[in-house]
Order: structure tokens, then sequence, then C-alpha cells
């Protein structure tokens, strides 16, 4: 039963991993940068766990920043894919206008909450 | 609250100043410390010749001989003044300084001093007219030896100025000024003598009559203390130049000596009143001011050799007379400036405890006069005499009754004295004793005069004894003004309780039970002290016997809390306790290892984003080449990274307004590259669609 349940495990893995291979660079780009938008906040927390949350306000928006832009990439990822239907009329070029403005708005709020 | 207090203060120094002054002390080397300090030249001279004059005057007075050398400096403007038609006040003074410096001066000058004097003199209306150019006139007559002074219209002057005089004594200043004054009636006084004694004939003896009537009516007027002083007050308010009571009796006695010395025949004052005004030149004391020093000396001085009686003072050396030294009773008769009074006899009439009048101790007896000293002495006391207040009635009487006319007396005079001696202590003795029972618990010798402590202990159910005998050098029972005890618990509450006595029997019980409430239920440790104190005791003691341990019940809860102990004074203006800020605890803060590892741990995902970016093969193909939309390209990007720069100084120095500013224009041109960077990139990218 349980090997039967490792080898289904391993067969979804290998399915999700040959799908993904044919996701396009530039969303597989977007990814990683969640990705690493999310480890950097996941480490800040570790810190904040360690060390306590003072001074609260710079681990707000330490974490916030990383979060934040984690959303904008998503909100992005979703503009560019292609497969999204629904933002078929929306020219890549214009969602990445949006995301980077939308990140220097929310790094100004950051940066002002920081202290 | 304070400035109610200062005139209250005020008063009850001048009622104290009053009855210590009660006895009149001859003028006394104090005044001639006084006035040594008082007139002081400076650079050579004494200001005014007026203050030249009262000074020089002073010290002649007083004989005191080392003056400061001031003789070449006044002389000159002694000189100066004589030589011009100065104003008749300056002249008057340079006559009299003159008079004391004896300066050269040329006899032509005093010729026509002398006829200019005679013309103010014919047409002088006002009082200070006729009063300082007889003044000087008269000192000329002294000065010059040469020039004819006599007044041959002597009567008309004289009458001239008693037509100034009014109906109460007093003298108006001049004939426009109905304001009369009892300063000017001295001038007028003195200005009558001085024509009196310039004139080259007899003065009609009715005027002079009249004008000793006028000095009779004006000593109607004279002013009491309750010490019997008399004085002169000036009434006129509005005066141009007001005197105070020293300055106007000081006049009315300068113009009433002058005219009963150049007249003959007795005024008809009595002798009181001028013992009265002696009185009250001396119970000045020691004025701290030169002009009233002047008045003082200078006026005691015409009473020292007046023609109406001259005042002998009874002065004692000491009132306070110790009967355990076995101090003598000395008593001093001098006229007012000092000097020897004629043979007489001082009898103490009678002697009493001051508070029991009737009971006289010594009764008329004569001190014998002891020729040395000039002092008048009782030589014993007689046996029964005891310690206490006394009040001495004396009586001063002269041998010669002859002099009863010249002299006065001044009646009875009433003198308190301390006679103080050393009260014995015996039998003292402290203990407690057992409430129910009375029984002695422990009991102790006290020795009050040594420096014996005793240390003792009781609870509320006791009671403390105190014993101690009194008696006076006659061995009689003495109550004494003070006899305190008093205890004081550690934490500096007191508490006082009056001994009290009879006969020579003086006790106390403190009964403890009663008085826990009083003590607050402070338990603890008492110091004793013993306070045993009065005029005339002369071992009056402040003594700590001792302490007590007191074991008193826990206080209930309602029971009065003991009051807070007064702040030493002293330390109100000494240096205050530090104030430390307390400022709120710095939070703890992690090592800074450890938030260096965490800040490279942050670089970590970045470090995984890079290779991350590597191994999808991530390029810049897709950047414009062409030069145009390759240089929008590049300025995209440096003015992003230029806001985040900008967002950088923002967070290490500059504020929200600078930024945002500064943020504007960048964000226009990041828009305006951005949006033709990226309509480029679309436009490129459709292009490729399309194809």
């Amino acid at each position: 039963m349980a090997r039967s349940t490792s080898k289904d495990a391993q067969a979804l893995f290998q399915s999700l991993r040959s799908a993904y291979t044919a996701t396009p660079t530039t969303l597989k780009i977007i990814d990683l940068y969640v990705i690493y938008a999310v480890f950097t906040a996941l480490i800040q927390v570790a810190y904040m766990a360690i060390v306590g949350s003072f001074p609260f306000n710079s681990f707000l928006s330490g974490v916030l920043s990383c979060i934040g832009t984690a959303v904008l990439a998503v909100c992005l990822r979703i503009q560019v894919n292609k497969e999204n239907k629904e933002f078929k009329d929306l020219a890549p070029e214009r969602a990445f206008a949006d995301f980077v403005l939308c990140n220097l708005v929310l790094h100004l709020v950051i940066i002002n909450f920081l202290g | 609250m304070a400035r109610n207090l200062v005139p209250f203060l005020v008063l009850l120094f001048w009622i104290s100043i009053c009855q210590a002054a009660s006895i009149f002390q001859p003028i006394s080397d104090s005044h001639r410390y006084a006035a040594l300090e008082l007139f002081r030249p400076t650079d050579g001279v004494f200001g005014s010749l007026e203050e030249t004059y009262e000074v020089l005057r002073t010290f002649d007075i007083l004989g005191i001989q080392e003056k400061p050398d001031i003789n070449a400096a006044t002389c000159k403007s002694v000189s100066e003044v004589l030589g011009s038609s100065a104003a008749l006040k300056d002249l008057f003074y340079a006559l009299n300084v003159n008079g004391v410096l004896k300066c050269e001066i040329k006899e032509e000058i005093y010729e026509s001093i002398t006829s200019r004097l005679r013309t103010v003199l014919n047409d002088a209306r006002s009082l200070s007219e006729f009063y300082y150019s007889i003044g000087s006139l008269l000192l000329l007559k002294e000065q010059s030896s040469g020039v004819d002074l006599s007044l041959m219209d002597a009567d008309g002057i004289f009458q001239s100025i008693k037509a100034l005089s009014q109906s109460d004594g007093r003298w108006r200043y001049s004939s426009n000024n109905p304001e009369s004054s009892t300063y000017a009636a001295g001038l007028a006084l003195e200005a009558l003598a001085g024509v009196v004694s310039l004139a080259s004939s007899d003065i009609d003896q009715n005027m002079i009559g009249t004008v000793k009537n006028d000095i009779l009516k004006l000593f109607d007027s004279i002013e009491k203390y309750d010490d019997g002083a008399l004085y002169f007050e000036e009434k006129v308010v509005d005066a141009y130049e007001h005197h105070g009571p020293l300055a106007t009796t000081s006049s009315v006695v300068r113009g009433l000596t002058a005219f009963t010395a150049v007249t003959s025949g007795s005024l008809n004052l009595p002798g009181d009143t001028i013992f009265g005004l002696a009185k009250f030149f001396l119970g000045i004391g020691v004025p701290g001011d030169a002009k009233d020093l002047f008045n003082q000396i200078d006026s005691l001085a015409c009473l020292d050799t007046n023609r109406v009686s001259i005042p002998l003072i009874l002065s004692l050396p000491a009132t306070v007379l110790s009967l355990t030294k076995e101090d003598q009773l000395k008593v001093r008769v001098n006229t007012v400036l000092g000097s020897v009074a004629p043979r007489l006899t001082v009898k103490i009439v009678r002697a009493f405890l001051s508070g029991s009048k009737d009971t006289s101790v010594i009764e008329g007896e004569e001190l014998k006069f002891d020729t040395q000293t000039s002092l008048h002495i009782l030589e014993a006391f007689p046996k029964t005499f005891d310690v206490g207040n006394y009040v001495f009635v004396f009586e001063i009487i002269l041998h010669d009754s002859e002099q009863m006319d010249i002299y006065a007396t001044g009646g009875r005079i009433r003198v308190p004295i301390y006679v103080s001696g050393v009260v014995k202590i015996e039998n003292a003795e402290i203990a407690v004793l057992d409430s129910d029972l009375g029984s002695i618990e422990t009991q102790k010798k006290l020795d009050l005069v040594g420096e014996s402590v005793v240390s003792l202990s009781a609870n509320h159910l006791q009671k403390l004894r105190l014993l101690f005998q009194l008696a006076t050098p006659q061995g009689h029972g003495f109550k004494p003004h003070q006899a305190f005890l008093k205890l004081r618990h550690e934490s500096g509450v007191e508490h006082i309780f009056v001994v009290e006595g009879s006969g020579k029997q003086f006790e106390i019980i403190l009964d403890f039970l009663g008085l826990v409430e009083k003590f607050f239920y402070l338990s603890g440790r008492y110091d004793i002290q013993l306070t045993v104190g009065d005029a005339v005791m002369e071992n009056s003691f402040i003594r700590a016997i001792g302490h007590i341990d007191l074991d008193l019940p826990e206080a209930p809860e309602k029971a009065p809390r003991p009051p807070l102990q007064p702040v030493d004074p002293y330390t109100r203006y000494g240096p205050k306790a530090e104030i430390s800020h307390i400022f709120r605890a710095p939070e703890k803060r992690p090592p800074k290892e450890l938030s260096l590892t965490f800040l490279g741990l942050t670089f970590l995902p970045f470090l995984g984003f890079l290779i991350g970016l590597l191994r999808l093969g991530v390029n810049l193909k897709n950047f414009p080449t062409s030069t145009v939309p390759a240089t929008f390209a590049f300025l995209f990007h440096l003015s992003i990274a230029a806001v985040i720069l900008l967002y950088m100084f923002f967070w290490l120095k500059l504020d929200l307004f600078t930024t945002l500013k500064a943020l504007g224009i960048l964000g226009v041109f990041l828009v305006f590259v951005g949006h033709r960077t990226l309509s480029h990139l679309a436009s490129t990218s459709a292009k490729l669609k399309s194809a």
C-alpha cells in the first residue's frame, strides 16, 4: 500500500515536472523571483522568532516588503500567462510597467515605515 | 505675613528699648567712638561749612583730642566765603568754623562783613535773616577786636523779632507766612539773646518779661513719653523745611539756654521739665546719623551749663548683681555730659520685690560715697536679702540746699535691679513605679550638677517619677521661670511636661498608661532632658539626664499617627538631592554576530535567485539594439536605480516632503522613458507575431 503510494507520488511529481518544463521561461523567472522573495521573508521571520519582535516596525516592513513584492510578482505572472484568456488583450509590457510602478509605490511606503 | 510682622517687630524693639532706657546713661566713650566713626573727612574737608561746624563743635564738647587735620583746607574755604558776598547762612557758618579753628583773617574783611550785616539787619524781614545776621555779629564780637559791633537800635530789632511771635509761644518764619513753628521759636530766642548781648544800652525789661512768658507758653505744648522724657514736636506738616522732634527740641533748648544766659532774673520753669528734656536726649542712646549726634551732643552741652537748672543723671554701672559673688550696689551721679556732680548723697528710699510692692526689703538707707571712684556704694545687702527682681527707688539729696535751685535731680528714680545667685539643687532622684501598688521598681539618685546619666526601662503599666528640691542662697523655696521635663523619642517626636512644685519640692509623675496615645504608641528609647532656668538663677541648666526604654502596646488601627518631624531649616538651603531621570530601559538587543549572520542569510535566496536565472539560461537578447531605443531602455533602468537610491536616502536622512518632490520629477521621467521603452518592445513583439 505504502509502496504504491510512494510510486504514485513519484509519478505525480514526474508528471508535474514534465508539465512545468513546458512553462515559458519568462514565467519561470517570475516563479523564481517569487520563491526568492518568500524565502527572504521566511529568513526574517526566523530571525524574529529567535531575537524577538523589537523593533517591530522594521520587522514588519522587511517581511511585508518581501510578501508584497511576491504578491505583485504573482499578479504579474497571472497577467503575463498566455493561458489566461482573461488578460489576452493586455500586453505583457503593460503588465510589467504596472509591476514596476506598484513596486515603487510599495517600497516608498515600506521605506517610510522602516524607521 | 512677613510684611505685617516687620512693624510689629519694630514696635517690640522700640518697647524693649524704651524699657531698657528707663535708666539713662550720661554721655560716655561710646559717643566718642560714634563721633569718630560718623565724622570722617573726605579729602581733608567735611563737606559744607555747616557740617564742618557741627563736627568741630561735637568734637569740642566731647573733648576729643585726636581730631582729623582739616585746618588748611577748611581755613581756605572760610576765607573765601568771608571775602566774597556769600549767602548769609554760609557767612554764619564760616564765622562759626573760624571761631573754632582761629584762621588768619584780616581786620578789613571783618569790617566789610560788619557793615554788610548792619545793612541786612536794618532791612531784615524774615526770621532767618535776623537769626543769621545777629548770630554772625555775635561771632564777630568774639573774633575781632577792632570793630565796633554794638547795636544802636537794639530795641527796634528786638521788637521786629518779637513781632513774629504767636500767642502760643511759637514763632513765624516771616511776617507774610502765617504758619507758626516751634523750631522757629528756638531760632528767635537765640536771635533775641544775641540782640540783648549786642545792645549798646539795656533792653526794656518789660519786653524781656513778655518773651519769658512766651517761653512758658511754648513749654505748655511740650510732649511726654511714658518714661518721663519731654520733647517738642513740630506741628506744621507742610512747612518748606520740616524738622523732626530731635532737631526741634534741640533748637528750643539752644534758644532757651542762650536767652536765659543773657537775661537776669529767673525763669519759672520747673527743674523736672529740664530733667525731662535731658532724658529725651539721653534716651536716644547713640544716634547713627551725624546731624542727630550733633543735635544731641550740642543740646546736652547747653543743658549742662544752663541757668534754669542743671540735670543730674543717676546711673548704675551694673543692674544685675550677684548675691553669691557678693557684688555691691553701686550708683553714679553725673551731669548729662558725664562731669562730676556737686556734693550729694544718694538715698535708697525703698527697695521691693517687683510684684510685691507693699513689702519693702530696704527702706531709707543712704549710700556711702567713695571719693576715689566717685561712686555711691551700698556696702552690704541686709542679711535676709534674697535673689529676685527688685525695684529700687533712689533719691538724690544735695548737701548744699542753695544748689537745689541750680540742679534738677529728677525726684525719685525707680531702677529695676536683678539680684542673682546660685540656687541649690538637692535630693534629685528618678524612679520607675508600679502602677497598681505604687511600689518602687527601680530608683536612682540623680546628680544634676555633675555629668551622671541614668538608664531606665518601663512598660505602659508603670510610672516615671522625678523629684528634686530647689533652694535659694537664703534657704527659701525657689520657683524658677522654667522647669521642664522633655522626653524625646528616637524618631524625633518630643513631649514636654511642666514640672510643678510647691515650696522647695518639685515633682512630676508620668503615668504611661494615660500617655500611650499621646506618645503615639511609639515604643523604644526616649532621651530625658531636664530644664531648670530663671533670670536670677546663676546655675540655670538644660541637661540630658539619661534615657528610658519604653515598652508600649501595639498601636490600634485608628490610633493617631505621630506628626512629621519638621525639616531642619538649614537643609532647605543646602544642596538638593541629585535628580536622576528614569528613561525607559532600552530593549534587549540580540548579539551583533547573530544579526550579521542573518543579514548574510538574507542574501542566500538572492544568490539562489541568480543561480536559478543562470540555470534557466536568461539572456539580454531582447534588449533593443538600435541606438535610440537602447538609450531609452538604458535610461529606464537608470531611473529605476535612481528611484531606489532616492528611497535609500529617504531612509538615511531625507524627510518625506523632500523625497516626494524629487520622486515627482524622477517619476515623470521614469514614466516617459518607461513608456517609450516598453512600447518599443511591445511593437517589436507585435511585429514578430504578425510576421
